[in-house]
């Protein structure tokens, strides 16, 4: 394949160029949206330069929310930095401690227990099951349809919390995972709640779908905008649903096989057009395959130790070395990179957010769209501001 | 391809260039690759062009700050004490300069491979901070890099637009040097208001004069 410089260029995809050829007479309109703007998520800002509606520069603005995460899991020892690894991306904080605790076991060489990995799967899949339901809802509240389609899809998001919470004592903020295993073993009778939340999901999708998927105002608001070209994502680095939604088939649960998921059978849901529609409908599918991957992993479990004997909770220090480990997270490639000196704090730790590095090319999906369509394209990248400014 | 032949490839495609492999002790087992600073962009545009890697993917940037390392030996000299030679153990002490490093993290989309550890170094951490930009090669490096810039203090040229991300712009140090010393009050950071650029003059006055009392 050719990546050829023309795709590090911003580029206009709709067509409009010609239109802001034409006006002469208008002038340019330098306006902030945000920090404090309903639909940015937190406090995130886009400077956006308009001509009438049509924006022709746009820069995101962030570091508002900046507390130096690195910094602190620098001077900390290994294990404390587990709950500020719940902070990054605060609505799937499952999904972190396992990228953060993976990693870790690479750097010491841990093996994790096959009990825990099943534990992890099933946290997992349910974390990516609440994060799309929300993010679709909240897609849904910035097209305008106030309310209904966030509520319908919180109600389904606290059930997954109540497990979260039997599970771990706290609906966000879990702080379960440890090298090497999970903190504590299930509790009684949580396997049998969650394969009752899991059968019940079904009725909620297609409830959703009916509900959206048709939708005559929807169609016209999110087909053929913000086209996301597969070429420019691989170049900026795009992963998660919305590369997927480009067409580009790379899932870092097929790619890299890690923890058990060569033993699910699941699909890689894949869009045409990468347009909003496209990664609105990923997401959709893709909490369909999740759910497959729950029905086998809460068939499959058994029981057994969730703790590696070797790993050591106190006095933890892995030897010299570096290593990056990598998951895909709901909202894409999440890395953490440890380098150890041999102490019992990290050298260095660096997360790889998705949600930053996502936002590359928003500048892009946006140039010659509408303002209105602006805000729709940035809720499609799904971005917690947690994971943006750490 | 291994790290082996990656770098005999890279040698024979680009004249001059000599890429070091950076072993890791860890049971990761990631070894990286260094790569000189004035063949690093053409070593970049290679590695992602060449067919049969295709790293098409630039998954993760960032920078280390290495302090300045100083190790002390136990060296025999023989010296003459009231007359008599004699053999004295005298400490040298050698300095190797600290340097700044830029890591890439390097993945194939296409051919699902990786990942390639890249390596890059500054000549010291003090004023020869300059380190080739990777942006033009992978756009995903363009934030990451900026970053990078802001919290270690790495100058990337040819970066289309390096200004600082998480900090504000006004912000002086690097955060994330392991010598970085904090303000002892970040509310008299300069930041563009009057009474507060007055207050900060004053505040420095005040912690710059010998009596701690100001001018």
């Amino acid at each position: 394949m050719s990546t050829s410089m023309e795709a590090t260029t911003p580029a206009a995809h709709h067509g409009f160029a010609d239109a802001t050829m034409i006006d002469h007479e208008s002038e340019l309109l330098q306006i902030s949206l945000g920090p404090h703007h309903p639909s940015t998520h937190g406090v995130f800002r886009m400077d956006v330069v308009l001509d009438g509606e049509r924006v022709v520069k746009l820069k995101p603005v962030f570091g508002y929310l900046h507390r130096n995460h690195e910094k602190i899991a620098e001077s900390t020892t290994y294990l404390a930095s587990i709950p500020y690894t719940d902070r990054l991306d605060y609505m799937c904080s499952l999904s972190n401690n396992w990228a953060y605790a993976m990693s870790v076991e690479k750097l010491a060489g841990l093996q994790v227990p096959e009990r825990a990995e099943y534990i992890r799967v099933i946290a997992a899949e349910l974390t990516r099951l609440q994060n799309h339901a929300s993010t679709i809802g909240f897609l849904m509240q910035e097209m305008g349809a106030s309310g209904t389609p966030l509520m319908y899809a919180f109600r389904e998001r606290e059930k997954i919390l109540d497990l979260f919470e039997a599970l771990t004592g706290s609906r966000m903020m879990c702080n379960y995972m440890r090298f090497g295993g999970c903190r504590v073993d299930l509790p009684a009778g949580w396997l049998d709640q969650a394969r009752k939340t899991v059968a019940e999901y079904p009725r909620f999708l297609d409830e959703f779908e009916s509900l959206l998927a048709s939708n005559e105002i929807l169609l016209a608001r999110t087909q053929g905008v913000g086209v996301l070209p597969p070429k420019l994502a691989i170049q900026g680095g795009v992963t998660g649903p919305i590369l997927r939604a480009s067409g580009v088939n790379y899932d870092i649960r097929k790619v890299d096989r890690y923890g058990i998921y060569e033993r699910f059978d699941f699909k890689v849901p894949l869009g045409e057009h990468g347009d909003v529609y496209d990664r609105y409908m990923i997401r959709m599918l893709e909490m369909r395959e999740s759910l497959k991957i729950l029905d086998q992993a809460l068939q499959q479990i058994a029981p057994g130790p969730i703790m590696d004997p070797k790993a050591k909770i106190r006095g933890f220090r892995p030897k010299a070395g570096e290593a990056y480990g990598r998951i895909e997270s709901p909202k894409g490639e999440l890395g953490f990179y440890l380098i150890s000196d041999g102490t019992p704090n990290p050298y260095r730790y660096r997360v790889r957010p998705p949600s930053l590095i996502n936002l590359t090319v928003l500048e892009d999906m946006c140039l010659g769209s509408s303002l209105a369509d602006t805000v729709v394209i940035f809720g499609t990248i799904d971005i917690v501001l947690g994971e943006v400014d750490r | 391809m291994n790290l082996e032949e990656i770098k005999s490839t890279l040698e024979a495609a680009i004249p001059g260039c000599s890429p070091q492999i950076v072993t890791n002790g860890s049971p990761s087992g990631q070894h990286s690759l260094l790569l000189d600073r004035e063949h690093a962009f053409a070593a970049a545009m290679f590695l992602r062009d060449d067919p049969t890697l295709c790293l098409d993917y630039c998954s993760n940037v960032t920078g280390l700050d290495w302090l300045d390392t100083e190790t002390s030996e136990k060296v025999k000299v023989t010296q003459l004490v009231d007359g008599i030679e004699k053999e004295v153990e005298e400490i040298s002490k050698t300095r190797t300069p600290g340097y700044l490093e830029a890591v890439y993290h390097l993945y194939s989309m296409q051919k699902k491979h990786g990942p390639l550890v890249v390596r890059l170094r500054t000549e010291n951490r003090t004023d020869s901070v300059h380190l080739p930009s990777f942006t033009p090669v992978w756009r995903s490096a363009e934030f990451q890099e900026r970053e990078v810039f802001d919290l270690f203090g790495i100058i990337f040229d040819g970066h289309p637009d390096l200004r600082r991300i998480l900090m504000w712009d006004e912000f002086e140090d690097h955060p994330m040097r392991k010598d970085y010393v904090e303000p002892d009050d970040y509310e008299y950071e300069p930041t563009p208001h009057d009474a507060v650029l007055k207050k900060a003059l004053e505040h420095r006055n005040r912690i710059s004069s010998p009596d701690g009392q100001g001018a």
